[in-house]
């Protein structure tokens, strides 16, 4: 009789890299700041663009969370997103300019009270555009990527064109509200005012978004549609109705991401938000279709490498977010955190 | 013969017959039928974006694939002729320099672009092109050392093809000879052949695996296609063809800009033209740029007109605008990809 092969268990703790592995996504944000650190000499201008970093990728993240999930849940890929974004921002605008006496006050709570205003509007405008944009161009298309790629594409040139016939051509420049103009120093940096509102209402929105999606009823029909759509209709739940209301959301989400991107800016265009298009198809790849995790994870690195490679080497600066994409699609190829489907 | 020469598709539909016979003749006899500059010009702009137009048809109606970039191809093409005119000097040597140096980066590109995508899902490719486009469109506009940054690039091309050049005597149909015919009729034939060799190639057993696979690619898969290399060569095939578009263009602009050959506007034409058109046949490609070259430059007479009929009534002015031309080209080309995914072709060959 042959002895017994050796066999000896042990129980030994998980390495270092495999426990960091699951949270390899916000580490990489941290990697991202150590690194922009490091290359930018001087501390005080590095906590300045890491601010504004910040104040850009939350814009961006309420800009393309919307598409993200939309894309998640009903595999329904839309081109025109930027349009909500453009039709937010052209509206806010308006409500801005019509409460001049409020954003001229140099009164914080009345300025705040006049942004609020116009976020409202903005977001009913294109919460209803969406409602809209969903029954007339989206619902035909269901299930044909390539169709709804144009058909998107589509109503974008016309909603785009029909913004230049109802506020003109020109591009039109605004003025912050008086008290969120200019910056206040903190340890030798100047930190822009309208910077760390944008990075407030972003963390805002983040967290009432997470909290929705874990907490809530629907949050919960919402993630599980993502995961397996079909499952959850034989439960009896009418996911085209979760859909449509997402799909409303999301716009609303984007007419408030135009407001404030907007007010970055500084100035609004028709074609704004063909452009911002960019930036979200990098930041929506880059997290993983469908998931808003990723989404945020993204908008972040996107918005901080955008920054410092301003700063660093200002033509490079779009590049390099093109290179953020490739370096991320060679480690994950399906996003950061990609979605997976039971199907 | 001529089955042979067009690859075995007969247009398959009289009217269609007839209008392709029309168009044909026309742009080839254009310098004569049409002798004014504006007309020529447009001519030479309908032979080119035709070419241009049936490249993109080739991803988007035979490979299923939806591309965003294929201005930026137009313009490698485009700025390799450009440059090599402006380094190497006037001669035919840079042009075919410039030409085959930009068809080549333009196929490595996609390449490399379609090795990234494609390889996880076709919708990846549309929106990675739409982020790589205009990230070389901005460049192209900032490297102004090399590229001449928004103003563009002017250059001289061969004497050959000037104006200046007269290679007979006299007038033919009161049509001088000069350099400028033989500059027309070396983008016309050259537009051609092209679109000669596109309808060979999707005729071909390569043309029938693309088809099936934008039929349904899992299926093509499981019968033993690579589904990822036919797209992958697809779109190099294309992207090469679409340059070499593009160095026709700057020949016969003598200019290249970013406005001219990169922005977003024209890659929005091509869609309009290949949905209009028809997609997924090389004929739609020709009545679709055909149709809109021609729409582009006299509808929006036609528009300024009806707005100053109009222009006693709010709004309706501003809509009618010439300006505005894209707003109604949108409008129509979201209602064609509901009703007529086909396009005109499509239609055509369906009612005989």
């Amino acid at each position: 009789m042959s002895a017994a092969p050796e066999h000896n268990p042990t129980m030994a703790r998980m390495s270092l890299a495999e426990r960091l592995e699951p949270h390899a996504p916000v580490l990489l944000i941290i990697a991202l700041m150590i690194l922009g650190l490091i290359a930018i000499p001087s501390t005080s201008s590095w906590l300045t663009l890491t601010v504004s970093g910040l104040a850009m990728g939350m814009m961006i993240f309420i800009m393309a969370s919307g598409l993200t999930l939309v894309f998640g849940l009903m595999d329904v890929i839309n081109f025109g997103h930027g349009a909500f974004v453009s039709v937010g921002a052209f509206v806010g605008i308006s409500f801005l300019l019509m409460l001049e006496h409020m954003t001229g006050a140099p009164s914080l709570w009345l300025n705040l009270t006049a942004m609020m205003v116009a976020i409202v509007g903005a977001m009913a405008a294109t919460g209803l555009m969406g409602w809209a944009f969903e029954k007339v161009i989206v619902k035909p298309v269901y299930g044909h990527h390539l169709k709804q790629i144009l058909v998107t594409m589509g109503g974008l040139i016309v909603v785009e064109q029909l913004i230049i016939v109802l506020w003109g051509p020109e591009e039109i420049f605004i003025n912050r509200p008086e008290a969120l103009k200019g910056a206040i120093t903190f340890a030798g940096a100047a930190l822009e005012k309208y910077r760390l509102v944008a990075v407030g209402i972003g963390l805002v929105v983040f967290l009432a978004m997470r909290w929705v999606l874990r907490r809530t009823k629907i949050g919960l029909i919402v993630r599980a549609g993502v995961e397996n759509g079909e499952m959850v209709e034989a439960l009896g739940y009418r996911l085209r109705l979760v859909f449509v209301g997402v799909f409303i959301a999301g716009s609303a989400l984007a007419g408030l991401g135009g407001v404030l991107w907007g007010l970055y800016q500084e100035v609004i265009t028709a074609h704004m938000g063909n452009q911002t298009m960019i930036l979200i198809f990098i930041v929506v790849i880059i997290g993983g279709l469908g998931s808003v995790e990723g989404c945020f994870i993204g908008a972040l690195m996107v918005g901080l490498m955008q920054n410092y490679v301003a700063f660093l080497e200002p033509k490079l600066a779009l590049i390099s977010n093109i290179g953020l994409m490739v370096a991320i699609l060679m480690w994950r190829p399906m996003g950061m955190i990609p979605v997976v489907k039971a199907k | 013969m001529l089955n042979k020469l067009l690859s075995g598709d007969m247009p398959r539909s009289t009217v269609l017959a007839i209008l392709l016979a029309v168009i044909l003749i026309c742009l080839a006899l254009a310098p004569f039928i049409f002798p004014g500059v504006r007309s020529v010009d447009t001519a030479a702009r309908i032979c080119i974006f035709i070419v241009l137009v049936a490249s993109y048809d080739l991803m988007l109606g035979y490979g299923g694939i939806v591309s965003f970039a294929h201005t930026m191809f137009f313009g490698l093409g485009a700025y390799g002729v450009a440059l090599a005119s402006t380094h190497m000097g006037r001669g035919f040597d840079a042009l075919l320099v410039g030409s085959l140096s930009g068809a080549l980066i333009a196929a490595l590109l996609a390449l490399l672009i379609g090795l990234f995508s494609l390889r996880v899902r076709a919708i990846f490719f549309a929106m990675i092109t739409l982020a790589v486009a205009s990230a070389v469109a901005v460049l192209v506009s900032q490297l102004s050392g090399l590229t001449g940054g928004e103003d563009g690039l002017s250059y001289k091309i061969p004497r050959e093809l000037g104006p200046a050049f007269k290679f007979a005597d006299g007038e033919l149909f009161g049509v001088k000879m000069n350099g400028k015919l033989l500059k027309y009729y070396l983008v016309f034939f050259s537009c051609l052949i092209l679109f000669l060799l596109m309808l060979r190639m999707v005729h071909s057993p390569f043309g029938r695996v693309l088809l099936a696979i934008r039929e349904n690619d899992f299926r093509a898969e499981a019968i033993g296609y690579r589904v990822v290399h036919y797209r992958v060569v697809a779109t190099c095939i294309s992207a090469a063809i679409a340059a070499l578009a593009g160095s026709l263009y700057a020949i016969w602009l003598r200019y290249v800009g970013p406005d001219t050959s990169l922005s977003m506007e024209i890659m929005i034409d091509i869609l309009l033209m290949v949905v209009i058109g028809g997609m997924g046949t090389m004929y739609g490609a020709v009545i679709g740029a055909t149709l809109f070259v021609l729409a582009q430059n006299y509808l929006q007479n036609l528009m300024d007109v009806a707005s100053h009929a109009v222009s006693g009534i709010p709004i309706l002015p501003d809509l009618l605008n010439a300006d505005r031309w894209l707003l109604w080209l949108g409008v129509l080309f979201i209602l064609s990809v509901y009703f007529f995914p086909t396009g005109i072709v499509g239609r055509l060959r369906q009612g005989k």
